[in-house]
Formats: structure tokens, sequence, C-alpha cells
């Protein structure tokens, strides 16, 4: 393959990892901006919401499609769910400690990821796509459902920004986020707000799981990765900023997807941590965000 | 007894019975005590840089793995023979730490442990970049000539058990003596309250800069020996799950304990031990030790001893 088209292949998988990175990463970065939380576990939700898309495709009857729309609601659900209890069970009683709660989300990583060991089993399992379809370019086919999930993140994302600045909850979020104290003497319920935010990050992050999952297959240890990744995004955008976040995705995402063609995977993993450790170190509001 | 008494008694009284255990118990569970003391020794670095200094830090992984590599590659690639490559393994976890120290120190809090964490991980996937230098994801074997001093192929079991009581006394008392020096005050200051230090007159960056690469050296320290006493150097030694276990021994023990890392270190690597045979997720129980430590015991065992009972334990 010539080296254009093989570019625009590099760039086209560089795009369909930002549409999934950006989808989990503004959980994260929802959850860090309105909570003060660092949510280790979060890479867990994301491999949640692809083993429950798993469970609904194998044990629902009917066409794929109809499944896999039904999972598309469902696995987001249930580990919002979760994540509410994990929420009252354990962060709440942290007082939601930055440093604390770290490590109780580094706990709860490991208690997700094995229980799914022991419920799922260890093998990677595959689930098919909704729909099968090929666009064929001069150069090479590509498949269809890639570009959806592009499409869904887009439409995903814009429903979270029009959450976020033109609802009512938006607007409590972002009330809590600014000042917590002041929030709470207006009589916002803080504590509600940040199981609502957590559990709405978690659902993010399931939502992100559900769609990767026909592209990559169903594994306990899938949430390494975009953990990894996410927070790389996340702090690269500026902690907190989601606009930050989804350009943040964009530009990790496709230098990710070149890196990878061009080099090897390892070595683009090793230079967006560094990249990550270096930002934090000299511009800690992040190479996008404003001053926080 | 004056406290000063109590202590020493207390130390060596552990030390000696470390050393009778290894006539006392079967090989196999004197294997296990070797493997839990080398643990211990980074579970005592790290808990200098965590319990007395306040530095909570994700990426002691790294340190141990310099250790383990700077201890294993000079006998893989060069054909060294055990002694200098020990001590290059131990200057390599200082010299790491230190370095990671002189930029992941500008941060504190949440920022300081994501920095570590990240340097932990470059420093993971550099190990696997460099496949054909370090042996990648399989690692590789350390043959006897690279783990004999002194004609003493250290990896054989009762020559084993000697050089880890041996490692573990000279890291116990080294941290014993540390913390109750002067030094030792300035970096509970540190974790204590690091503007009024500052105000005091102490540096805050060089005295954290200093606990954090003695903490390395320790855990260099260790990760030289864990390759040699057990013949082995590998990429999982490099994972997140290695700053994980030190932190949980810590957190068990007692942070800002002498002997708390070493407790914590043996009833983990026992509780895991014992399960492992049971089921294959027995990571289950880290995660759910770290969630109950957090929330019910933050001090650890020793550390509620010492609250409650013992108030002269250090």
């Amino acid at each position: 393959m010539a080296f254009g088209p093989f570019l625009l292949l590099a760039l086209m998988e560089g795009m369909v990892t930002a549409a999934v990175l950006a989808l989990a990463a503004c959980g994260l970065s929802l959850v860090f901006g309105v909570m003060r939380v660092v949510n280790v576990a979060h890479g867990e939700f994301y491999m949640l919401g692809a083993v429950i898309a798993w469970a609904v495709a194998a044990f629902m009857p009917g066409p794929p499609a109809l499944a896999f729309a039904a999972a598309l609601v469902i696995a987001p659900l249930l580990v919002a769910a979760l994540a509410a209890a994990a929420d009252a069970l354990i962060l709440k009683r942290l007082n939601y400690d930055p440093e604390a709660t770290i490590v109780a989300t580094i706990g709860l990583l490991y208690m997700i990821q094995q229980a799914t060991l022991s419920i799922y089993g260890p093998n990677a399992t595959p689930v098919t796509a909704p729909f099968e379809w090929r666009i064929q370019l001069p150069w090479f086919g590509y498949s269809g459902y890639k570009l959806f999930v592009i499409l869904a993140a887009v439409l995903v994302l814009l429903g979270l920004w029009a959450i976020m600045t033109r609802t009512r909850a938006g607007l409590i979020m972002r009330a809590t986020q600014v000042d917590r104290t002041t929030a709470q003497s207006f009589g916002i319920n803080v504590d509600r707000v940040y199981m609502g935010t957590f559990a709405f990050g978690a659902g993010l992050a399931a939502l992100a799981g559900v769609l990767i999952v026909p592209i990559q297959q169903a594994h306990y240890l899938m949430g390494g990765d975009p953990l990894l990744l996410s927070f790389i995004v996340v702090i690269i955008g500026g902690l907190g900023s989601l606009r930050g976040t989804v350009i943040a995705a964009l530009f990790i995402g496709l230098s990710d997807g070149v890196i990878s063609m061009m080099f090897s995977p390892t070595l683009a993993k090793i230079i967006a941590t560094l990249l990550v450790a270096m930002v934090l170190v000299f511009r800690p509001q992040g190479l996008f965000g404003a001053k926080a | 007894m004056s406290a000063t008494a109590k202590v020493w008694a207390l130390h060596l009284a552990l030390l000696a019975a470390l050393y009778a255990a290894q006539f006392l118990l079967p090989p196999y569970y004197a294997t296990n005590l070797a493997r839990i003391m080398v643990l211990a020794v980074f579970a005592i670095g790290y808990n200098l840089a965590f319990g007395y200094t306040g530095l909570l830090s994700l990426g002691h992984a790294l340190f141990f793995a310099a250790g383990m590599y700077g201890m294993g590659l000079p006998g893989y690639l060069l054909e060294w023979t055990a002694l200098p490559s020990l001590i290059t393994g131990l200057v390599a976890g200082g010299a790491v730490a230190a370095a990671v120290g002189l930029l992941a120190l500008r941060t504190t809090g949440v920022s300081f442990m994501i920095v570590t964490l990240m340097f932990a991980q470059a420093g993971y996937l550099t190990i696997l970049y460099l496949a054909p230098y370090t042996g990648g994801d399989e690692g590789f074997v350390i043959e006897a000539a690279g783990r004999s001093i002194a004609g003493l192929d250290l990896a054989l079991d009762g020559h084993r058990y000697t050089f880890a009581l041996l490692l573990f006394a000279v890291a116990l008392l080294i941290c014993l003596s540390l913390v109750r020096s002067r030094f030792g005050r300035t970096m509970v200051a540190m974790r204590e309250n690091e503007d009024r230090s500052r105000m005091l007159g102490y540096n805050p960056f060089t005295i954290k800069l200093t606990a954090l690469t003695i903490s390395g050296l320790y855990a260099g320290a260790s990760g030289a020996a864990y390759a040699i006493l057990f013949g082995y150097v590998g990429a999982s030694f490099a994972t997140i799950q290695y700053s994980i276990l030190p932190m949980l021994y810590v957190l068990l023990g007692g942070a800002g304990t002498v002997i708390g890392p070493f407790l914590g270190a043996a009833l983990m690597f026992t509780l895991i031990e014992a399960t492992s045979g049971l089921t294959s997720a027995y990571l289950f129980l880290v995660g759910a030790a770290l969630v109950a430590l957090v929330l019910f015991a933050p001090k650890g065992i020793l550390g509620t001893i010492r609250e409650r009972w013992v108030r002269w334990l250090p």
C-alpha cells in the first residue's frame, strides 16, 4: 500500500480510538471535575460495559441488532447502579478525600476485575456487530460499523454538551464543580449530585465499552489500556475540562493511530505516558485547559 | 526498661525469631519466609517515603524493577558476577528514584501519585519495547554463575534464607536508626506540616528527594536480591501491581511503623498464598483489603496498637 492510503487508514483507525476514548475520558473528567475524585476503577466500568454487552447478546433471542440496541441501554444503567452503590458504600464514607479515594478505587478495580474473572472467565469472547456493511474505498475496504462508532460517539458527546449547558441537572453539576459550599447553601443536595455524577461518569465508560466490543473482544483485563489512555487524555486536556478532554482525545487518538501503525504501539504508549508526566510537572492546568 | 532499650529489644527479638525460624520451618515455608523478607525490604523502603515523609507514590515498581534489571542485565548481557551486579542493582534503584523525584517532587498529592504512576508505566513499557535486550515479557533466568558469591549459590535453600535474613536485618536496623535520627524527624515534619518546616528553615524539596532516594535504594536492593535469590528477572515485576503491593503491605501493617511493613507483607502474603489454591481470582483479596483498610483501619495494625496501647513503638 502506498504511503497516502496507509496514512488515511491509520488516521481512520485513530478516529475510532479517539471516539471511544473521548466517551470514556469525558466520564473520568466529569467525575474529577465535579467531585475531585480520581477514579482508578474507571477502566473496569468500561470493561463491565463490554462484558454486559456480550451477556445481553448471548442470552437475548432475536437479531443481533436488537440485542445490541438493548445492550446500549442495559449496560450503562447496570454499571451506573453499581457505581452509585460504590459511591454510597465507599467514597462517601471517605469524605471524598483525594488520596484515600485513589487507594479505595484501586481496591475497587481489583474487586471488579477479579469478580468478573470468576463469573465470566478468563477467555476473550467476540460479539457480532449489529450490522455487516463494508465501505469499499479505492485502496482498501473499511468496516461500516467503525464509522457508526464515530458517529454514535459524536452524538453522545453532543448530548453530553447539551446536558451540561442546557439543562438544570447540568447547571447543578457545574455549580457544584465551581463551589461546593455555595451550591450547598443554595439548597443543592451535594451528596446526591456526587452520587449522580459518579454513576453518570461510569455509565459513559460502559457505553464506550458496549460500542467497542464488536471491534475488540470482551475480556476481563480490557480495562487497563483505556484507563491509561483516559488518564492521559484527561490530564493533557486539563483536569475537569470537558472541551479540553475532547480535543485531547482527538489528538491522542489520532497520534496513537499513526505512531502505532508507523512505528510500534508500545512506543506510542511510552511517548504518551511520558508526555503526561511532563504535562503534570510543568503545566498542571493541561495543554488546552485554562488555569484552574 | 527505658524506651530505647525496649525498642532495640523488640527489633532484635524479631530478628532472632526469624533466625530460629529457618531451623523450625519445613523448607517450603522457609522459602516463603525468605520471599516475605525480601518483599518486606521493599515495603520498608516504601514506608520511608509514604509512612514517614507522606509521599504517596504509585510508581515504586519502577525502582524495584530498576534494582532487578540493574542486577540482572549486567550478568545477562556482559556476564558480570553476582557481587558487582548486586551493587549496580542497588545503585540503579536509588538513581532512578532520584531522577523521578527531581521531576515528580515538583508536584504534590494527587498529581504526585499520577506522575509516579506514569513514570512507572513508561518504565514497564520500555522494558517490553527493548525486548531484544531485556527478554521482554518472558524475562530471563539468572544462571548459577550469576547468582553465586564466594562460591555459594544464593538460590539454594539454606543460602537463600541466610542472605534474605541478612538483607532484612540490615534494612530494618538502618530504618530504625534513620527514623529515630534528626533527619527522620524532619521527614515526619514534611508529612505533618510542610509549610511550617519551611518556615523553620528546612528545604522540603531536598528532604523529600533524599527520602525518596533512600526509598529507591531499598526498592533497588530488594529487587536485586529478589532476582538473585529466585534466579529470575521479568517484566511482570515492573507492572502496577508491584507498586500497589508495598502500599498494601504498609497500609495493613501500619504506615509510619518500623515493623509494620514486615507484618503487612507476612500477613498479606500468607492470605494470598492460602486463597490462591482455591480460586484463580485471588487478587480480589488485594482489592477487598485495600478498600477495607482505607475505610475501617487507615492506621493499620501496628498504627492502631501504638495509638491505643504501646506508645513507645517506633
